[in-house]
Order: C-alpha cells, then sequence, then structure tokens
C-alpha cells in the first residue's frame, strides 16, 4: 500500500466495485463507472436545478447553466453554420460531459474518466460514426466529395485524395489521443511532484525544506490542470463541431 | 474453449458500441489482454492500455452518456433554450413598448408645440389689433384736433379780416374827415361833403 500511494500510475487503476460478469465478459461496476454516474448526475443536476425557476433574471447559477448553453451554441454556429444546430444537444453534451468530468478529475483521490483511452476513443468514434452516417444519410455518394477539394489539378488528384483520406481516418485518433494524453499526463505530473513532496518530507529538516520547491510545482500544475481541462473538453466540442461541418456541407 | 465465445462477444460489442475502423485494433488488444490476463492479472499492465476493463467502461459510459444525452436533449436543451427565447422576445416587446412610448411621447410633444405656436400667433394678431386700434383712435384724435385748430384759424383769420376790412372801411371816412377839417381850417370855406367825398375816392385811386 505504501508504494501505492507514490505510484503515479495507481491513480488509474480500476477497481471493481460490484463484480458483474456476463459470459465471461467483465461488465463489473467500477470506480470510472462510479465517476462516470456521478458526472452525468452532477452536470444533469446542476442545470436542471439552476434552471428550475425559469428566471427572467438569471441567478448567478442559472446565469452559469445559461453561459455554458450560449458558449456552445455559439461555437456550434460559428463552426458548423445555423444547419449545425440541429447537432446542439449532441455537442453540450459532450463538452458538458467532458468538461466535468475532467474537472471532477481534478479532485484529489477522484477518478478521472477521461484519463482512459478507451473512453475517449468511444466519444471520438461517437463523433466520427455521427459524421459519417449524417454525412452519407444527408448527401449519399456526395459526401465523398469532402475528400476531393475543388480546384485542384488533375495530376495532383491522386494525392490530394490519398492526404484527405489518411486525414480523415486519423481524426478519431488524434481527436481521442489528444484528449486522453492531456488528461493522463497532466495527473502523472501532478502525482510525480506531489511524490516529491511526500519522500523529500521524509528525510527529515533539509528534505523539508527542498520540498518546498516541487510543492510550488505543485500548486502552479494544479492552476495548469484546471486551465488543460477546459482547454481539452473546448477543443474536443470546437473539434467536433469542425468535424460535423464537414458532414453538413461536404463539399469544401 | 472458455475464452474463445467470450472474444468473440467483446469483439462484437466493441464493434457495434465504437463503429467500424475500430475492429482491427481491438480484436488485437483483446488476444494481448487475454495473454495478460491468463498471465498475472490488471497489475502487470498499464491501467488505459488494460483492454480486459474495456468493456466494463464502454458499458457503462454508453449507460450513462447515453442517459446524459436523452436528459440534455428531452429536459435541459429545451429549458434552457426556451428561457432565452423568453428573455429574447420579452426584451424585444419591451423594446418595442418603450419605441410606442417615445413615439406617443414625441406626439405629444409636437401638439404641446404645435398649440404654443398658435398660442404666439394668437397673441401676436391681439397685440397687433390693439396697437391698430390705439393707432386708429390716436390718428382720429389728432385729426380731431386738426380740424379744430384749422377751424378756429380760419375762424380767427375771418375775424382779422373782418377787423382789416371794418378798419379800411373807416379809413375813408377818416380821411373825409380829415380833408373837411382841413379844408376849412386852411380856406375858411365849407366844402360840401358830397364834393370832399369824391376828392378822397380820387386821391384813394391815385
Amino acid at each position: 500500500m505504501a508504494t501505492d500511494k507514490v505510484d503515479p500510475i495507481h491513480q488509474f487503476h480500476l477497481n471493481d466495485l460490484i463484480h458483474v460478469d456476463i459470459g465471461g465478459l467483465d461488465l463489473s461496476f467500477t470506480n470510472s463507472s462510479l465517476f462516470m454516474v456521478i458526472v452525468a448526475v452532477v452536470t444533469a443536476g446542476f442545470l436542471y436545478l439552476t434552471t428550475a425557476n425559469r428566471g427572467l433574471v438569471p441567478t448567478r447559477l442559472q446565469s452559469i447553466s445559461e453561459m455554458s448553453y450560449e458558449f456552445v451554441a455559439s461555437m456550434l454556429r460559428d463552426g458548423a453554420g445555423s444547419q449545425g444546430m440541429r447537432f446542439f444537444p449532441f455537442v453540450f453534451s459532450l463538452f458538458m460531459f467532458i468538461l466535468v468530468a475532467n474537472l471532477i478529475g481534478m479532485v484529489p483521490y477522484f477518478f478521472t474518466v477521461p484519463s482512459h483511452i478507451i473512453v475517449t476513443f468511444a466519444f471520438s468514434m461517437l463523433v466520427i460514426g455521427t459524421v459519417i452516417v449524417y454525412g452519407f444519410w444527408k448527401h449519399g455518394l456526395h459526401f465523398l466529395n469532402l475528400f476531393v477539394p475543388s480546384g485542384v489539378p488533375g495530376a495532383l488528384m491522386p494525392l490530394v485524395v490519398a492526404i484527405e483520406v489518411i486525414s480523415f481516418l486519423s481524426r478519431p485518433i488524434s481527436l481521442s489521443v489528444r484528449l486522453f494524453a492531456n488528461m493522463l499526463a497532466g495527473h502523472i505530473t501532478l502525482k510525480v511532484f506531489a511524490g516529491f513532496v511526500v519522500s523529500l518530507g521524509s528525510m527529515g529538516a533539509l528534505g523539508i525544506g527542498g520540498a518546498i520547491l516541487p510543492l510550488a510545482m505543485t500548486v502552479a500544475l494544479t492552476g495548469l490542470e484546471f486551465l488543460v481541462a477546459f482547454l481539452q473538453a473546448y477543443v474536443f466540442a470546437v473539434l467536433t463541431c469542425m468535424y460535423l461541418n464537414d458532414a453538413l456541407h461536404p463539399g469544401h | 474453449m472458455f475464452v474463445t465465445p467470450a472474444f468473440a462477444q467483446a469483439q462484437e460489442t466493441e464493434e457495434m458500441q465504437s463503429g467500424n475502423g475500430a475492429a482491427d485494433g481491438s480484436a488485437e488488444m483483446h488476444t494481448e489482454t487475454g495473454v495478460a490476463d491468463h498471465g498475472g492479472g490488471h497489475e502487470a499492465s498499464f491501467p488505459p492500455f488494460d483492454s480486459a476493463t474495456f468493456p466494463s467502461q464502454l458499458l457503462w459510459l454508453a449507460i450513462t452518456f447515453g442517459l446524459f444525452y436523452m436528459f440534455m436533449n428531452k429536459v435541459v436543451v429545451p429549458r434552457i433554450g426556451g428561457i432565452l427565447e423568453h428573455r429574447r422576445d420579452r426584451i424585444a416587446q419591451d423594446l418595442d413598448e418603450a419605441n410606442r412610448l417615445k413615439e406617443e411621447a414625441d406626439a405629444a410633444i409636437a401638439a404641446y408645440e404645435q398649440d404654443l405656436a398658435t398660442a404666439r400667433n394668437k397673441a401676436a394678431e391681439i397685440g397687433q389689433e390693439a396697437r391698430d386700434k390705439a393707432k386708429a383712435a390716436a390718428e382720429a384724435e389728432r385729426a380731431k384736433v386738426e380740424a379744430e385748430l384749422s377751424e378756429r384759424m380760419a375762424e380767427a383769420e375771418k375775424s382779422i379780416a373782418d377787423i382789416k376790412a371794418k378798419a379800411l372801411g373807416e379809413v375813408d371816412a377818416i380821411a373825409t374827415e380829415t380833408a373837411t377839417d382841413l379844408v376849412k381850417h386852411l380856406l375858411g370855406g365849407t366844402v360840401t361833403k358830397a364834393e370832399v367825398d369824391a376828392a378822397v375816392r380820387d386821391a384813394a385811386a391815385k
């Protein structure tokens, strides 16, 4: 247990809270699942309760809900035009879920849901899946125009199309790895510096003096991580808007 | 014997939940996990890459995010959208009301100004009228005074002329008398009044 406390990877371990095993498939309710539920309940509860009065003049908390609504709405309108507003509930849910999951992960001893690549990968596949399904449903085979930019000389066309296809296929990977890696790396760094404080602190007076530096570093990194938590949710939502724009307007 | 159906199921879930494109990668990862699981449990591998946890994470993510999305879609988004819409309508309505009131105020000001202008015109008219009347009265007074004066002047002139005529009339008589006296005194004779008269008339004619 003592080594667990300073092991920076320990915080990412999944522990079964309720063991569920269906046909040999481990579907246990883990600490990650618990925090998914917490994120969903906290976010939905906040948005639901703060807007319960439907005040014409908003209270402070109602303003927060309204500001997040308008923030995502303007992001989506800028990124995908007014037609993109049909995806508003989807982008809003994504942004709020990831943002709150990131922020809740900043609380000590709390689990960070997006620090597991399968979660971020599922989100990005959901986005790309929506883009592909909606693109083909709305535009049929014209959706493939996405890979054929206009105004490119014929000789270069195969190369450009290849590049476009590769860039499209790499989107879900870059989208998921960006969020996952940021959350993972940030928490590891925090834990490493915090670990220095503990190990130096156990080395006597000199160690306690020396521990000031990593302690200051931990404080600074905590601030940075809050920024990253917001920024990564924002980046994820902005890129979602851009990809949805491709589904709505495939003709560049 | 036991592992194979589980793999097949896991793979199916993977494909269903994460869509196309991920099938190859996840299948490979599952093979690894199978080895890791049999080799010594979770502790050996880096937790985020431990594919034994993937089905559980995907399932619970699908449940929580799915419910979260449905709640957002059905309740929260329409509600906040409604609040904002209502506020926009209300502000537009208030602005319209304010515009209407402003127009009313403008109309009132215009009416007031017009009344003021009418009153001013009327006042000027009344003033003019009074001035004209006063002028006319003064003029009439002046004419009356002038007429009186000229009448008096005429009277005076007439009386002067009378006096003058009277005086001139008496000159003959005085001359006759003086001539008679002179003749009587110088010549000692008498002349008749008729002779003296004729002589005076001659002298006056000369």
